[in-house]
C-alpha cells in the first residue's frame, strides 16, 4: 500500500483524477465571479460525456468531437442563462431541472443511438490521445508523473492559467467581476449585466463540457449511465473552497483528485469497495466543513478584536 | 382568489402543457411508433385496475419526500438530502424487518419509526454543519446523498444480502408488510399515512408557532433574527422534520407490497422528484397529493409506454425538468401578466375619476 | 433670450407589474445649462421618471425628445451613449476595485488588443479628475474612501462617459452640510460649462439655493414647472403635499424618570475589524427622547445592533433596565420591553412576500394572547390585525395583502404598529421616517412623542436633521464612534454648528448631560 502511494503512478493518477473536477471547478469559478451559482455543472458534464462519445464517433476523430461537445456545453450554458436571466428562474432550481434532464436525456439518447441502456460500448471510441513530452519524459520520477498524461489533462492546466489571465487582466474579466460584486454598479455604466452573465455561463458550460468529455474520452473509454457521479457537485465545493479563483480552485481540485486516486488504490486492499467509494465524497464533505469553519473563525476574530 | 393568483395557476397549467408537448415532440424523434407511444402514455394508466393502482401507489413516496422538501424549502434551507434520507429510511426499515423478528403490527410500526429517526439524523447533518461550520447545506447535502447510497449498499452487501439473488436482501417477513387497501392492486395503508403526513405538514407550517417561525425565517432571515426568533433552532428543526418525513417515506415504501426485498443499489431519485412536487404545490404540503397524483400518472403512463413501445421511462425526467424550468420562471408569460394587471389598474383609475 | 431646450419628456405613463401607477401623466422640459429640480414626496414618481429617462424602466405611454428628435431609450447603455448620466442615491461602485478601475469600467483602455492597460487607466482617470478640480487619489480602493469622495467618483464616472445631462438622485442625503456646500460649488461649475443637471430632492432650502427651475410632482403627476426665484418654499411644499406641512412639533417639556438604558465603555468593531464604536458611554432615561445625529457610517448602526442584541461581539457593558445584556438573546432583550424600528425596513424590518398579518406578529406571537404552547390562535390574531391596521392607518385591501405590495410609508406603518403594539418601555428608532411620505412621517413622529410623554425612553437615530431637532430632548452628535457633542438645550443649536460637530471640525472636551447614574 505505502509503496503504491510513493510510486509515480499514484501521482500520475492524481492528475488524471483531478482533470474532470478541475475543468468543472473552473467552470464554477467563472460563473460564481459573475454572481451565479452554476449547479448545472453536473448535468452539463453528464451530457457532455455522452456527446463526446457520439460526436467523436460521428466525425471519426476526437478533436472535432471535442469541439462539438464544447459547443453543446456552451449551448446548455446558454439555456441555463436564458432561464435564469431572461425568465428569472431560480438558479438552483433551473440547475436541478437541467441535471434531471441530463439523467433522463442521456439514457434516452444512448438508447436511441446505441440500443443499449447502460453503457456506450457498442459505439466505437475515439479518446483524446496521451501526450509524451520529449525532454520532461526523461526526468526520473517527475517525468513519469508529468509526461504521458491525457491531452485533456494538459489542457485543464493550461485552462487554469488562461482563466486567471482572463478574469484578472482583461476588460471582460473586469466586467465579470464587477457584475458579480455589484450588478447595479456595472449596469449604471452601461454594462449589460445580463450580457456579461450570459457570457460567463456559456463559458462555464464550455469548461464543464471539457470535463465531461474527459470522463468518457480519457478517464474511461466509454459512456456509462450517471458517470458524472457527483463530480460536478464536488467541483462546486472545490471552487468555493478556492475562493472562486482559478488558482485556488486548482489547488483544491488537486486535493480532491488525490482523494479519488487514493480510493482507486484502496480498491487493492481488503477494505470493502462500497466504503472506498465513499472516500471522495467524505473528503469533500470534511474539506468543505474545515474550510467554511476557518472562514467563519476568521470573520469572528476580526470582529472580536474590539 | 385575486387576479395574480389566478394567473399563477393558469401559468402553471400552461407550463405543464408545454412540457408535455415538448416531450411528445421528442418522442417523435426517438421512436419508430410515436403515436402509439404517446397514446399509451396518456391512456395506459386507465387501461386496467392494476394500472390505476400503480398510479395511486406511486404517489406515496412522492407525497412523503414532497412534503419533506416543502418544509425545508419553506425555511429556505436548500437541503437536498431527502434523497439520501429516503434511501437510508428504506434500509433501516428493511434491517428492522429482517433482524428484529417483531410480530405483525408492531414490526412495521417500529421499522417506520426507526426509519423516520434515521432520516431525521441524516438530514440534520447538513444543518449542523451549517450552524457549526457555516458550510452551505446545498453542497454538503449533495455529498451526504452519495455517502448514504454507498453506506447503505455496504450494509446491504455485508449484513442483509441474500447470496442466492445477488445484490438484494433476504425476503422481508410477512409480518412487516403494510397491508393492501384495495384488492387486485398494491394500494396500501401507506397512502393513508402519506395523506395524514401531508395534512400534518400543512398544519405544522401554517398553524403552529414553529411553522410560523420557519416561514418567517425562510422569507427573510434577517427579519426573523431581528424579531427575536432563534434562527439556529429553525435551521435545525426544519431539516430534522423534513428528514423525519423523508426517512418515514423510505420506510413506508420499502415495507409496501411493491417490494419484497431491499434491493436499492442506486439512488431512486425521489428526493429530486420532491423538488418538482414542492414547486407545483407552491411549498404548501396540502397540495402535494395533487402534484404527486399528476407526476404518478405521468410516471405510470411512461412505464407502460416503455413496456409496450421503444420509448424509455426516462423521457419523464425531461418532462419534469421542463416543468420545473417553466413553473419557476417568474418572467414566463410576464408580459401577459403585466398587460392584465395594467388593464385592471387603468380601469380602476377610470373608476376613481368617474367617482 | 431664446430658450435652448435639450430634452423633453411628454405625457409619460408607467405602471409597474404589481399594479402601482408610478407615473400617470408626467411632462418635463430641460434647458441647456440649467440646474433643474425635480421635487416631490417619496412615492411621487420622481425616481420612476428618471429610471425611464435613464433606460432602466420602459414607459407604457409617452415620448422622449432629445435635441428635437424623438428617441427611445432602451437601456442605461443607450442613455449613456446619448449623453445622459446618472448618479444614483445608492452608490453604484464596485467596492473591491480602485477608483480608476471604477471610472474606466466598461470603457477600458487596452494594450496588445487583449489586456487592460492599467497605467493608462490611472493616468486617464487622474486627468479627468483634475479637469473638473476633483481632488481624488484614483489608486485607492473604493471601500476605503469616505462617502463624499465616493459621490465625486460617481460624478466623474458620468463625466468621463461624456454626459451632458446629469441626473443626481437625492445627492445630499448622505452628505454633511460642508460636503453639500462643496458639491454645490462643483455643480455650479458644471452648469456654467454647459451641462444640464437634474437635481432630485425634497429639501426645499437646497433647491432654493442651487436650482434655476423646479418641476414639482405629486402622486404620479407633474404639478407644473416654476422659476425657483419666483416661488416661495411654502408654495413649493403646498404643491408637493397638497396642504401646509407642520415642520415643528408643539411639545411639552420632558419629564425624565429613571435610567432605562445604560451604556458603559462600549467598543464595537465591524466585520472587517474596523473600530466603529469607540469607548462610548451614555444614559437614556424614561420620558425623554435622546436624538443621535451624525453622518451615516460613524458607528450608529453598530451601536444600535449592540443595544438590540443583533451584534454580540462588543466590549464594554450595556444595561437594559438594570440587566446586563451581554448574555441575553434578542428575544430576552425584547422581553425587557424594548422595541426596535430598524434602519432598513426591507432588509430586516419585514418579510415582503408574507402578508400584513404575518408581519404584524413576528415579535409577539408567543404571547399567550396569540398562541398556545404549540398552536397559533388564528382568529384572535386576525381580529388584532384588523384593529392595528385601523389604529395605524395602514392603507391596504386586507391583512391578506403581501407587504411588498404596499407603499414605503404603509410598510413603515406596519412595522411601527408591530413594534409599538407590545407597549414598550424603551424604543430604539433608527431612521424611523426615512423614505416615508410626509403624512406617514408626521404620524410616526407624533407616536414617538406620545410614547415619550407616557414615560417611554426613546433613542432616535436619524439623518434627517429636521427630525432630530424637532423631536429630541437631548441631542448627541456621533463622529467616528464617539459623541463629538452633546446638547441638552436643543433649541439653542444651529444646523451650521451641528454640521461642524458631525464633520469632526468641533469637539466638546467636557460633555454635560451624558451620564445620570
Amino acid at each position: 500500500m505505502l509503496e503504491n502511494l510513493l510510486s509515480p503512478d499514484f501521482f500520475n493518477a492524481i492528475l488524471r483524477a483531478t482533470t474532470p473536477i478541475l475543468f468543472a471547478a473552473l467552470a464554477s469559478s467563472v460563473a460564481s465571479k459573475s454572481g451565479i451559482t452554476n449547479m448545472a455543472l453536473e448535468g452539463i458534464m453528464l451530457f457532455s460525456a455522452l456527446f463526446g462519445v457520439i460526436f467523436s464517433a460521428m466525425t471519426g476523430n476526437f478533436f472535432t468531437g471535442l469541439l462539438l461537445t464544447m459547443v453543446a456545453g456552451g449551448l446548455i450554458g446558454l439555456l441555463l442563462a436564458f432561464f435564469v436571466l431572461n425568465l428569472k428562474t431560480d438558479e438552483i432550481l433551473a440547475a436541478i431541472a437541467i441535471n434531471m434532464m441530463a439523467t433522463g436525456g442521456t439514457v434516452l439518447l444512448m438508447l436511441a443511438v446505441s440500443g443499449d441502456r447502460g453503457s456506450s460500448t457498442s459505439i466505437s471510441n475515439f479518446s483524446a490521445p496521451r501526450i509524451h513530452i520529449p525532454l520532461i519524459e526523461q526526468i526520473p520520477f517527475l517525468g513519469q508523473i508529468l509526461s504521458g498524461q491525457n491531452l485533456m489533462t494538459y489542457l485543464s492546466i493550461v485552462a487554469v492559467v488562461v482563466m486567471h489571465l482572463f478574469l484578472y487582466k482583461t476588460p471582460l474579466g473586469l466586467k465579470i467581476r464587477a457584475v458579480g460584486e455589484n450588478k447595479n454598479a456595472a449596469e449604471s455604466v452601461g454594462i449589460s449585466s445580463r450580457k456579461i452573465q450570459y457570457i460567463a455561463l456559456i463559458l462555464s458550460g464550455v469548461l464543464a463540457s471539457m470535463g465531461g468529455f474527459f470522463l468518457s474520452g480519457g478517464y474511461m473509454n466509454m459512456f456509462t449511465k450517471d458517470m458524472s457521479a457527483g463530480k460536478g457537485y464536488i467541483a462546486l465545493a472545490a471552487s468555493a473552497m478556492g475562493g472562486d479563483t482559478p488558482v485556488g480552485g486548482f489547488l483544491v481540485s488537486l486535493l480532491f483528485g488525490a482523494a479519488q486516486a487514493l480510493a482507486n488504490i484502496m480498491q487493492l486492499t481488503e477494505i470493502p469497495h462500497e466504503l472506498i467509494q465513499m472516500v471522495p465524497y467524505l473528503t469533500t464533505l470534511i474539506g468543505l466543513g474545515i474550510y467554511s469553519y476557518a472562514g467563519m473563525r476568521r470573520r469572528q476574530k476580526l470582529a472580536q478584536k474590539a | 382568489m385575486n387576479s395574480a393568483k389566478r394567473f399563477d395557476l393558469f401559468r402553471m397549467l400552461f407550463s405543464v402543457l408545454i412540457a408535455l408537448l415538448i416531450s411528445f415532440v421528442l418522442i417523435f424523434f426517438v421512436s419508430e411508433e410515436p403515436v402509439t407511444a404517446i397514446v399509451t402514455l396518456i391512456t395506459g394508466p386507465f387501461k386496467s385496475k392494476r394500472n390505476l393502482g400503480n398510479v395511486v401507489e406511486s404517489m406515496v413516496p412522492l407525497i412523503f419526500t414532497g412534503t419533506g422538501v416543502c418544509i425545508m424549502f419553506s425555511a429556505n434551507q436548500i437541503n437536498l438530502a431527502t434523497e439520501g434520507g429516503f434511501h437510508l429510511g428504506g434500509l433501516v426499515a428493511a434491517a428492522v424487518a429482517l433482524k428484529l423478528g417483531l410480530p405483525a403490527g408492531l414490526s412495521p410500526f417500529v421499522a417506520i419509526c426507526l426509519a423516520a429517526l434515521a432520516g431525521a439524523v441524516f438530514c440534520t447533518v447538513p444543518a449542523l454543519m451549517k450552524i457549526k461550520t457555516n458550510s452551505p447545506e446545498l453542497v454538503s447535502s449533495l455529498m451526504m446523498n452519495y455517502l448514504s447510497l454507498w453506506f447503505c449498499t455496504f450494509l446491504l452487501m455485508h449484513f442483509l444480502q441474500d447470496p442466492s439473488v445477488g445484490s438484494a436482501s433476504y425476503k422481508l417477513p410477512a409480518e412487516s408488510e403494510l397491508f393492501t387497501l384495495v384488492k387486485g392492486t398494491n394500494i396500501h395503508v401507506g397512502l393513508l399515512l402519506a395523506l395524514v403526513v401531508a395534512v400534518l405538514g400543512y398544519v405544522f407550517l401554517f398553524k403552529t408557532r414553529t411553522g410560523y417561525e420557519l416561514r418567517l425565517t425562510g422569507e427573510n432571515e434577517a427579519f426573523a433574527r431581528y424579531s427575536g426568533i432563534n434562527i439556529v433552532k429553525v435551521i435545525l428543526l426544519s431539516q430534522m422534520v423534513g428528514g423525519i418525513v423523508a426517512g418515514m417515506g423510505g420506510g413506508v415504501e420499502l415495507l409496501s407490497p411493491i417490494y419484497s426485498r431491499f434491493s436499492w443499489v442506486s439512488l431512486l431519485g425521489y428526493g429530486w422528484d420532491a423538488i418538482i412536487i414542492c414547486t407545483l404545490a407552491r411549498k404548501n404540503p396540502l397540495y402535494t397529493p395533487l402534484a404527486a397524483l399528476f407526476l404518478a400518472y405521468l410516471r405510470t403512463g411512461a412505464s407502460i409506454m416503455a413496456r409496450y413501445t421503444d420509448v424509455t421511462l426516462e423521457i419523464v425526467q425531461i418532462t419534469q425538468g421542463i416543468i420545473i424550468l417553466l413553473v419557476v420562471a417568474e418572467q414566463f408569460l410576464s408580459g401577459m401578466k403585466h398587460r392584465m394587471i395594467a388593464r385592471e389598474a387603468k380601469a380602476s383609475l377610470k373608476d376613481e375619476e368617474v367617482a | 433670450m431664446e430658450k435652448n431646450i435639450v430634452l423633453q419628456m411628454n405625457h409619460i405613463m408607467k405602471i409597474y407589474s404589481n399594479g402601482v401607477v408610478a407615473n400617470e401623466d408626467v411632462s418635463i422640459e430641460l434647458e441647456k445649462g440649467e440646474i433643474h429640480a425635480l421635487l416631490g414626496e417619496n412615492g411621487a414618481g420622481k425616481s420612476t421618471l428618471m429610471k425611464v429617462l435613464f433606460g432602466i424602466e420602459s414607459p407604457d405611454e409617452g415620448q422622449i425628445i432629445l435635441n428635437g428628435q424623438e428617441i427611445a431609450i432602451k437601456s442605461p447603455q443607450d442613455a449613456i451613449s446619448k449623453g445622459i448620466g446618472m448618479v444614483h442615491q445608492h452608490f453604484m461602485l464596485v467596492p473591491s476595485l480602485t477608483v480608476a478601475e471604477n471610472i474606466i469600467l466598461g470603457v477600458e483602455p487596452k494594450k496588445g488588443g487583449v489586456f487592460i492597460d492599467m497605467d493608462r487607466a490611472i493616468s486617464v482617470a487622474d486627468e479627468i479628475a483634475q479637469k473638473y478640480n476633483f481632488d481624488i487619489d484614483v489608486r485607492s480602493k473604493v471601500d476605503e474612501i469616505p462617502v463624499g469622495i465616493k459621490q465625486k467618483v460617481e460624478i466623474l464616472k458620468a463625466l468621463y462617459r461624456g454626459a451632458d445631462i446629469l441626473i443626481l438622485d437625492e445627492p445630499t442625503a448622505v452628505l454633511t452640510p460642508q460636503e453639500t456646500d462643496e458639491l454645490f460649488i462643483q455643480l455650479e461649475k458644471l452648469r456654467d460649462s454647459g451641462h444640464t443637471i437634474i437635481f432630485i430632492s425634497h429639501k426645499l432650502d437646497e433647491i432654493k439655493r442651487i436650482c434655476n427651475r423646479a418641476t414639482i410632482m405629486r402622486s404620479g403627476r407633474s404639478m407644473g414647472t416654476y422659476e425657483v426665484k419666483n416661488i416661495t418654499t411654502e408654495d413649493m411644499s403646498r404643491l408637493m403635499v397638497g396642504r401646509d406641512v407642520v415642520l415643528t412639533f408643539e411639545k411639552e417639556a420632558a419629564k425624565p424618570t429613571a435610567v432605562q438604558l445604560k451604556i458603559r465603555n462600549l467598543s464595537v468593531r465591524n466585520g472587517q475589524g474596523v473600530l466603529k464604536v469607540d469607548d462610548l458611554s451614555f444614559d437614556l432615561r424614561g420620558g425623554e427622547i435622546l436624538g443621535i445625529a451624525g453622518v451615516e457610517g460613524n458607528g450608529q448602526s453598530e451601536l444600535i445592533d449592540s443595544i438590540t442584541g443583533l451584534n454580540k461581539s462588543y466590549k464594554g457593558q450595556i444595561f437594559v433596565k438594570g440587566t446586563d445584556i451581554e448574555k441575553s438573546s434578542i428575544k430576552d432583550i425584547r422581553n425587557l420591553k424594548m422595541a426596535h424600528i430598524p434602519e432598513d425596513r426591507m432588509t430586516s424590518g419585514c418579510a415582503g412576500n408574507l402578508n400584513i398579518l404575518e408581519n404584524l406578529f413576528s415579535n409577539q406571537y408567543t404571547d399567550p394572547e396569540y398562541s398556545g404552547k404549540m398552536m397559533l390562535k388564528t382568529r384572535r390574531i386576525q381580529e388584532r390585525s384588523n384593529e392595528l391596521i385601523q389604529e395605524y392607518l395602514v392603507k391596504c385591501k386586507s391583512f391578506r395583502q403581501n407587504v411588498a405590495m404596499l407603499s414605503g410609508g404603509n410598510i413603515q406603518k406596519v412595522i411601527v404598529a408591530r413594534e409599538f403594539s407590545t407597549g414598550p418601555d424603551i424604543i430604539i428608532a433608527n431612521q424611523p421616517t426615512r423614505g416615508v411620505d410626509v403624512g406617514a412621517a408626521e404620524f410616526i413622529r407624533k407616536r414617538l412623542l406620545d410614547f415619550r410623554n407616557a414615560g417611554c425612553a426613546v433613542l432616535l437615530v436619524s439623518a434627517d436633521l429636521n427630525e432630530v431637532f424637532s423631536l429630541s430632548d437631548r441631542l448627541a452628535v456621533m463622529y467616528k464612534g464617539k459623541f463629538s457633542g452633546m446638547f441638552t438645550d436643543v433649541a439653542a443649536v444651529t444646523e451650521e454648528e451641528l454640521g461642524q460637530y458631525m464633520l469632526g471640525l468641533k469637539h466638546q472636551e467636557e460633555q454635560e448631560g451624558v451620564i445620570y447614574e
